[in-house]
């Protein structure tokens, strides 16, 4: 059984969300950097316990990112996995991380591509879906749980209001949201491994992005709360009901 | 040059988002002067011609028991047949469970430029350009689609429902439609309750309300607004709630005209997935929690005083007393 799984940087959930060079880029200086949620807490924990299971899995991590981005996927080796690639790749739109991945899992001939339910900083949730497409596979968005027998998957998967088990064959593709896996804390071993495990570094194939960010805009802030007394929640009622006219 | 909705459904269904969905896409299609059209793969209990009110003027449908439930790589082969065979160059989808399965798949095989999670129309005043919601909530960018096709999902509740007359004409396609590669085992879904990614009103509740037991009054309260409950993350870690009610940055984002939050703190990495609500009431007995500045409306007080309190104002103004 041969796992990849796609790992992505952003900034800390704390990160102050501001925005330079005329609202075209994000203010990343100074920001911390983190695992995506998903990729670390969902898809690479499942993919760990799947390991653990079977340790004849392997377990490779995938990233697109410039020279900055690997004390992310070292932080991720110290959780789990054999090895990592990284695609010295500029983030440049979801078509060319999917594309750069794609040629990645090509390569390693993997039985199950995991990615997160989506990053926090671009809520794409595109990649999952891209990166099946061109891989031809079946596609599961938001696994809520994973299980194997031999070479067929059960899969959970969310739906409006409820849940879907789904059937299919490996390879397949899955993108990973809570439920999956519990989050995990890398301990002292785990880290002083990570260093000595292979990381390889790839040039990325040449692709054209389809799209490209014009600017980025803050929300406009609040006006202000309008404190009803605790005596009179009734008031609060009324209040929604004919001022702000929501029910 | 047309505009081309997908129409979403499970159960036989049209989902309400799929609604929003095509009231946007008859926006754009009047804002670049062409015409709306709607597809559906699979068969629906509903009387199709009625949703000519919508905006769009006819209706592609692909027959096949095949189509019933979402195989993404199946249903993109059929929309890959479709698209061209309809001269739609925007297609536009709900960037609801299905759609981010469905979206970005047929982005990649009909090299389309694609935007997710859009929250307002295009501008297309020079060149096209889609707002999204970026940043969990927390921010917003202008993605430019540079693709002669484009596609673009629409976040749940951004868009409004309008109606006006008119039937739309049902347009039969005839698409081979392949073996699915997934087998739909079994679906459960949570009967008579308002799913919380399509609700306009949402009752959520937070660690503040000390432990499972006393999510009596959340439940009462929003089945007398007929609101969907959920809840801040501690709450769903211990089990308190299921899974599918957390919302926040690593949960669901949300965006319903009202959010009513009770004893929840609005941590950052919460209000990243409920800020995009319309209007935001906090029931919280510190002044100083942090959600009262995110708030619209709130109350300083005990939830468990307030809530029972507030729910007896409800049935009084709907006269169930
Ligand atoms: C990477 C990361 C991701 C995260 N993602 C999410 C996420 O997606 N969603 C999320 O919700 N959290 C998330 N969190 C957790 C978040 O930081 C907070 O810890 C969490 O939201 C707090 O939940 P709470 O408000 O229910 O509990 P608390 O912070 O414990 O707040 C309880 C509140 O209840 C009030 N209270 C107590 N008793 C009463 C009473 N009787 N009446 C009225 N009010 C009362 C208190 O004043 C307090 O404000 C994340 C954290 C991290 C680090």
């Amino acid at each position: 059984m041969k796992i990849l799984v796609c790992i992505s940087k952003t900034p800390d959930t704390t990160a102050k969300i501001a925005f330079t060079d005329n609202n075209t880029k994000f203010a990343g200086d100074g920001v911390q950097w983190i695992i995506n949620p998903y990729d670390e807490w969902y898809a690479l924990v499942r993919a760990i316990e799947l390991k653990e299971k079977d340790p004849a899995t392997v377990i490779h991590l995938v990233t697109v990112g410039l020279a900055d981005t690997e004390p992310i996927i070292r932080k991720a080796l110290a959780l789990g996995g054999d090895e990592a690639i990284r695609v010295n790749g500029e983030n440049a739109d979801p078509f060319y991380i999917a594309s750069q991945l794609a040629e990645v899992a090509r390569q390693g001939g993997y039985d199950l591509v995991f990615t997160g339910k989506e990053t926090i900083d671009y809520n794409g949730s595109a990649i999952g879906g891209m990166l099946a497409e061109l891989l031809d596979m079946p596609y599961i968005s938001l696994a809520a749980k994973f299980d194997l027998n031999g070479s067929v998957a059960t899969i959970v998967r969310e739906i409006e209001g409820g849940e879907e088990t789904d059937e299919v064959n490996l390879p397949v593709v899955v993108s990973c949201q809570k439920g999956m896996a519990e989050q995990r804390i890398p301990n002292m071993k785990g880290i002083m491994g990570a260093r000595s495990k292979p990381l390889k570094v790839l040039e990325p194939v040449a692709i054209a992005p389809l799209t490209s960010i014009a600017s980025f805009e803050l929300p406009p802030a609040k006006a202000g709360v309008k404190l009803v007394s605790a005596d009179n929640p009734a008031e609060l009622i009324r209040l929604l009901h004919e001022e702000a006219k929501v029910f | 040059m047309s505009v081309l909705i997908y129409i979403d459904h499970s159960e036989a269904q049209i989902k309400k988002s799929s609604l929003e969905a095509i009231c946007y896409g008859a926006a754009l299609a009047r804002q670049l002067g062409t015409g709306a059209e709607a597809i559906l793969l699979g068969t629906v209990n509903e009387d199709l011609a009625a949703l000519g009110k919508y905006g769009v003027t006819r209706i592609y449908q692909v027959a096949g028991e095949a189509l019933q439930h979402l195989d993404s790589g199946l249903f993109t082969k059929v929309l890959a047949e479709a698209v061209p065979a309809t001269g739609a160059k925007v297609v536009v989808f709900s960037n609801n469970m299905n759609g981010k399965a469905l979206a970005p798949r047929l982005a990649a095989r009909l090299k389309a430029g694609f935007v997710s999670g859009a929250v307002a129309l295009p501008d297309t005043a020079s060149g096209f350009s889609v707002k999204k919601s970026v940043f969990s909530g927390k921010a917003f960018a202008h993605i430019s689609l540079k693709t002669d096709i484009k596609i673009i999902s629409l976040n749940p509740n951004s868009f409004p429902l309008t109606t006006g007359e008119g039937k739309a004409e049902i347009a039969p396609l005839n698409i081979a439609v392949g073996a699915p590669k997934v087998k739909v085992v079994s679906a459960t879904q949570s009967t008579g309750q308002v799913p919380l990614t399509e609700a306009e009103l949402v009752v959520s509740g937070g660690r503040g309300l000390k432990g499972p037991e006393n999510w009596g009054m959340v439940e009462e309260l929003a089945k007398l607004l007929g609101a969907a409950t959920a809840c801040s993350r501690p709450v769903a870690d211990a089990h308190w709630r299921p899974h599918n009610e957390h919302v926040g940055q690593t949960g669901i984002a949300i965006a319903p005209n009202l959010y009513i939050a009770i004893g929840i703190s609005g941590a950052i990495q919460h209000l990243a997935g409920v800020n995009r609500s319309k209007t935001i009431v906090v029931i919280n007995k510190d002044p100083e929690a942090p959600f009262f500045k995110a708030a619209d409306y709130g109350i300083v007080g005990d939830a468990f005083e307030v809530v029972p309190k507030m729910i007896e104002a409800v049935k009084k103004l709907k006269g169930i007393v």
